[in-house]
């Protein structure tokens, strides 16, 4: 479902990908672990259209994102790192926005949206705008609208930050449903290795933009020698704490704030 | 079956104007500035400018106070893809199968409708002041100059916001380009007359030639003509939807 070969990512001097390669099988449940700043975001920019390559060869569903963006960006869902809901409209405007923009026709994009609204519980409350939506909520509605289009592939970029253990126990149990009901590949990034050890059937770890390890949970696990995920985790890419500078989306963030996030 | 390309335009379009109905309390506000101009201005200045033999200073700057209503109101609208890109509804857009050109077109038409009932609701404030229309049959062709000067500005909106990438540059964009173009624009006062400098730079801001657009078809006043307003605003204005729609396809995010 996705194949990646050579993929490097440059800016300026910093390699943020550095020449990996791996694959992702049809109905997988891929989990691409690694500390801040590894190059895990940008990867997934890069499959999902939003950065191009500077060298190396992707492929999703056995096309180019790079070469027809368009046909690739139908086959996928994405719940992005940061929120991208339009917390002025109301939950059911968004999923409505995103069945346009996704050509979903529009009797069975009324269907949809309305069965993937009572899936994650969000039905009763589709008329409130998102802004009043709890953390939770709001994750939930944005993996509702990753699927309204149907996608192959799910990708989930750190879809539990900062949820309960409640709420992410749930999360999970619909993407797990979800696989299993309807198939779709899913390719997800987190920082909590008890879900990957949970949910993941396949890993590969990249720290310093390069694969350090790739298998099942399991295999992790024998290859470090050590009992819990999280432990292989640390053995392979070592207990050093990255710092991420500020970026600008933070300074952003702030200075939004002072202005009231009048928008 | 698949939509027509229009639907996701329309969809963007209407995104726009549901968020600015919604925004009550910001149409007041929004509303304050032009309704201060026009009375401490109108009023402060009648005087003198009757003195001068200008006649009724109300009546001239009212078309320059809508104008300026639909600059600001269609600038912050359409750099309203700031606030979309710091709160992640722009990479929504931006990974939808759906060519970046209809994208920004949805947007900028919406920012454009948006600033354009927010001078018609000036309009109405001017009415209520006291402003009177030369002749009504002209009205049509003044709605026309005021969606010019809503689609130059909107366009450039969301040019800038396409270039740039957080909200710090917004008030240098402010001081050192939105207010010049309305200081400008010869919205509140005649550009006859006026020193060499200041003559040339308000020939070369695009408002001046909707001001002026706005008062010829409003009170029967004008400097260029109406063939130099209509053709500047639309090359302009097409000029800058090209412009933005280049920037907007190279963001990356």
């Amino acid at each position: 479902m996705i194949q990646v070969k050579h993929l490097t990512k440059q800016f300026g001097q910093l390699k943020a990908v550095d020449d990996i390669s791996f694959e992702v099988g049809q109905g997988e449940i891929f989990a691409f672990l690694g500390p801040n700043g590894a190059g895990k975001t940008t990867t997934i920019k890069m499959l999902t259209t939003l950065l191009r390559p500077t060298s190396g060869t992707l492929e999703v569903d056995g096309l180019d994102p790079a070469a027809s963006p368009n046909e690739v960006r139908k086959r996928f869902g994405i719940v992005f790192q940061d929120p991208s809901l339009d917390g002025d409209l109301t939950a059911y405007e968004n999923m409505e926005i995103h069945g346009v923009l996704y050509h979903v026709p529009r009797k069975p994009r009324l269907e949809r949206i309305e069965q993937l609204l009572r899936l994650f519980e969000l039905w009763e409350r589709r008329d409130e705008q998102v802004k009043l939506f709890s953390g939770g909520m709001k994750r939930r509605l944005e993996i509702a609208r990753g699927l309204l289009h149907t996608p192959k592939i799910l990708f989930l970029d750190e879809p539990t930050l900062g949820l309960d253990p409640q709420t992410r126990n749930q999360l999970w149990t619909h993407v797990k449903h979800l696989n299993q009901t309807e198939g779709v590949t899913v390719f997800l990034t987190t920082h909590y290795m008890d879900e990957a050890d949970r949910v993941a059937q396949r890993i590969a770890v990249i720290d310093h933009g390069k694969i350090v390890a790739e298998g099942s949970p399991q295999e992790l696990k024998q290859q470090t020698g050590r009992t819990s995920l999280e432990e292989a985790f640390l053995a392979l890419t070592g207990s050093t704490i990255r710092d991420e500078a500020a970026t600008s989306t933070d300074q952003m963030r702030q200075f939004g704030k002072l202005w009231g996030n009048r928008r | 079956m698949g939509e027509s390309p229009m639907s996701a335009i329309y969809v963007l379009w209407l995104r726009e104007l549901k968020r600015y109905i919604r925004s009550r309390a910001q149409i007041v506000a929004s509303l304050g500035q032009p309704l201060l101009y026009l009375v401490v201005l109108g009023f402060g200045l009648g005087p003198v400018f009757q003195k001068a033999g200008q006649g009724s200073y109300v009546q001239f700057v009212a078309p320059g106070i809508i104008a300026m209503t639909v600059l600001f109101s269609s600038t912050f609208s359409g750099m309203g893809l700031l606030w979309d890109r710091q709160f992640g509804f722009l990479k929504e857009t931006l990974v939808a199968p759906v060519p970046r050109i209809h994208i920004m077109l949805g947007r900028t038409l919406g920012a454009a409708s948006v600033a354009i009932c927010q001078g018609l609701l000036v309009s109405i404030v001017c009415f209520v002041a006291g402003f009177r229309v030369a002749d009504p049959r002209a009205l049509p062709l003044a709605f026309l100059f005021m969606a010019l000067i809503a689609c130059l500005f909107s366009a450039l909106g969301t040019a800038i916001g396409s270039v740039l990438q957080n909200i710090q540059g917004f008030q240098m964009i402010m001081n050192f380009l939105v207010m010049p173009i309305f200081f400008l624009s010869g919205a509140l006062y005649p550009l006859s007359n006026l020193p060499g400098v200041l003559s040339v730079a308000t020939r070369l801001d695009p408002l001046a030639y909707g001001v002026d657009g706005l008062r010829t078809t409003l009170i029967g006043v004008s400097h260029f003509g109406l063939a130099a307003d209509s053709s500047v605003l639309i090359v302009a204005t097409l000029t800058l939807l090209w412009v933005g729609s280049r920037l907007f396809s190279r963001i990356e995010v």
